[in-house]
């Protein structure tokens, strides 16, 4: 699947991020694809870091920093300002982490998609509230090394893509930052699709917070999809799914051994998460 | 369009609707709660039957509704939206977050009891635990004042750029049926100018709201702030003194009701005063020299005003129908605060009055003047009824 990423010039260089940043990278293709006819709203957050800070800002576009639980919400009331206004063109999108996602602002968004708001909300999910460095949301997987679960994670990751692709809105898509043609693309897709909520979950391997290398982000990335830890499909109206890139046949082994969030793992452990991911994997392929 | 006065028969959250309509918002997001619902259920009936445009927000907590209404405001738009209760406490976050974004939101919140335990009872405990968010406020005795007030609310809030929350009472406001005059539309629209300020979350301008500042950068817009609230206290009087040029009802933003040379003052606010109205006028009668002050901006609170009205007066008596455990009756203490150091400050009694909805009724008010004539005050509140 070859896409020609149409790029415009809207973030800019010098932004705050750490150096090898994934979410950085997937800010830059999803800006950039939008262009300039856009508004952002981010939570506090890693990506508030990215964009300001005020006076400056890394995005050639007007951003408002909500709070944490209401990306939803208050991206919903620019759209509706505009449309009040007449304006039907200006693409409204919200970028939040998966702690503003999955937990704290799941009311808000769960609302949103309810009432069909037409916004983009895309999820920079890097399985964990990474800067305030790195505590458990329930987007961290089973095992996982976090600072408030210090032995490693309980309970399985939230399957946020099904939850919202189960809210019949007319985009949900997954992506990663080791396949930016393929985000891009979706960012496209989702400009396309007008009329309601479109959803994007980015899977961004955090530097730190997962324990990798500076120059590790995107080929992580690629693993989490080709072990099926995380496959990348697109789901329109809840019910039309497409699969995009699936597993590869890789053990989850060769994901989670390069990650020190994972290094405290039993051989059982191990064992343990590729019986999750086969799982989970039986589960999403009958759908395509 | 006609300027004919129309007077409906309508409760005081009605009356509320009605200015709504009459100040053509754009967006409302709205979400119910008792006693506050009749306002969004008659905007929502408007809107259907084609009487108002705009955008409605059927929210899914109040917390979502102040956060859409902030970003809607920032777009350039005229906004409403009204609560009560837990649903205000609900939005506190968000309260402190639209005033610093300086977004001119009107609100109404219908006063009642914040659990627990349960209760759906008038108490203005729920509006003025919100008097440190950066919003103006208004209390209002009855619908007809609820009406005028909505709509000197967008003025105030528009020039000054700060939300302005306009509130009465669960029930005795809220849900009484009066006589109501409603402004004219021509009326209105003279009053309300379209609002379209320069700095607008737009595309083309470019412009973002809320990263990061500095301490300094901070600091300096909350001084900005103050010094828009207190801006406030002569441009609420002119948007007053404006409305009664075109409908001839005018309030002040205290009321001074005969008080000329009156040796006992009983302070208070909401519906409260329109009880102690026929106490004066009783007492007045029987040749006791008593007056009423009623409250009606309580943010900012007007001190210039209350050392002006008060100097002189021997004894004053406030009734607080709210609570704040461990300091007392809200106004009481305000009140002092703001009488400190005045040479001629009046003796003042701090009276508990009402709370949790408990009736107050003219003879009840009539025992506590009695009270507080014949004692010294206490530094606490005192309770009553």
């Amino acid at each position: 699947m070859s896409y020609q990423i149409d790029e415009q010039k809207i973030f800019n260089s010098g932004h705050a991020a750490c150096p090898g940043c994934s979410e950085a990278l997937a800010i830059r293709f999803i800006i950039n694809t939008l262009g300039s006819d856009a508004i952002a709203v981010v939570p506090p957050s890693c990506i508030a870091i990215i964009s300001g800070p005020q006076p400056l800002s890394s995005m050639r576009i007007p951003v408002y920093q909500t709070t944490l639980e209401a990306s939803a919400a208050s991206a919903a009331g620019i759209k509706r300002a505009l449309l009040s206004k007449g304006n039907d063109h200006t693409n409204v999108v919200a970028i939040a982490g998966d702690g503003g996602t999955y937990d704290i602002g799941f009311q808000a968004l769960s609302a949103a998609a309810e009432r069909n708001e037409d916004i983009i909300y895309i999820c920079l999910d890097n399985e964990g509230y990474m800067n305030t460095g790195s505590q458990k949301s329930s987007a961290t997987p089973s095992r996982a090394y976090t600072t408030s679960t210090p032995a490693g994670k309980l309970t399985p990751k939230k399957n946020m893509a099904a939850i919202m692709a189960a809210h019949n809105i007319p985009y949900m898509a997954t992506a990663t930052t080791g396949y930016p043609d393929d985000l891009a693309r979706k960012v496209a897709r989702a400009m396309k699709i007008k009329g309601g909520l479109r959803f994007i979950v980015v899977l961004t391997p955090c530097l730190t917070g997962w324990g990798i290398p500076d120059n590790a982000g995107p080929k992580v990335s690629r693993l989490a999809v080709e072990s099926g830890v995380f496959p990348l499909y697109e789901v329109e109206n809840g019910q039309s799914y497409t699969l995009n890139y699936g597993p590869k046949g890789l053990p989850v082994a060769d994901y989670v051994t390069r990650q020190k969030r994972y290094r405290h793992l039993s051989a059982e452990d191990i064992e343990f998460i590729q019986k999750e991911v086969d799982q989970n994997w039986e589960r999403l392929q009958v759908k395509f | 369009m006609s300027t004919e006065h129309t007077r409906l028969l309508l409760s005081g959250n009605h009356a509320v609707s009605y200015a709504v309509k009459l100040a053509r918002p754009n967006v409302m997001p709205v979400y119910p709660i008792t006693p506050q619902t009749p306002i969004l259920e008659k905007i929502t009936e408007f809107h259907a039957g084609g009487e108002m445009t705009g955008e409605i927000m059927t929210m899914e907590s109040e917390h979502s509704v102040m956060a859409a209404a902030i970003t809607a405001s920032l777009t350039g738009v005229r906004v409403f939206t009204a609560t009560a209760s837990q649903g205000l406490l609900l939005m506190h976050e968000m309260l402190h977050y639209a005033a610093g974004a300086r977004a001119p939101i009107v609100m109404a919140n219908v006063n009642r009891t914040l659990g627990s335990p349960w209760g759906f009872w008038p108490d203005q405990t729920d509006s003025l635990a919100q008097r440190d968010v950066g919003w103006i406020q208004y209390y209002c005795e009855n619908g007809q004042e609820s009406h005028d007030t909505t709509l000197q609310a967008f003025r105030v809030a528009e020039q000054v750029l700060l939300p302005v929350m306009v509130v009465h009472e669960a029930f005795y406001v809220s849900h009484a049926m009066e006589a109501v005059d409603i402004v004219s539309q021509q009326q209105v629209d003279a009053y309300l100018p379209p609002f379209n300020p320069p700095h607008r979350l737009d595309p083309q301008i470019g412009e973002s709201w809320g990263n990061t500042v500095s301490q300094t950068m901070f600091q300096n817009h909350r001084r900005d702030m103050g010094e828009a609230m207190e801006r406030v206290l002569e441009v609420g009087k002119q948007a007053d003194r404006e409305l009664q040029e075109l409908v001839g009802r005018g309030y002040g933003i205290l009321e001074q009701y005969r008080c000329e040379g009156a040796e006992f003052i009983i302070a208070t606010m909401g519906s409260m005063t329109g009880t102690v109205r026929d106490v004066v006028d009783e007492l007045r009668a029987a040749g006791v020299s008593i007056g009423l002050l009623k409250i009606r901006l309580f943010r900012p609170f007007p001190v210039a005003d209350l050392r002006e009205a008060l100097v002189g007066v021997p004894k004053v008596m406030v009734l607080d129908r709210n609570f704040a455990p461990g300091t007392g009756g809200v106004l009481f203490q305000e009140l002092k605060a703001a009488l400190y150091g005045l040479a001629g400050a009046p003796e003042i009694h701090g009276y508990l009055a009402g709370v949790g909805g408990t009736n107050i009724s003219p003879s009840a008010i009539k025992e506590m003047v009695q009270c507080a004539m014949g004692e010294n005050p206490s530094v606490n509140s005192v309770w009553k009824g």
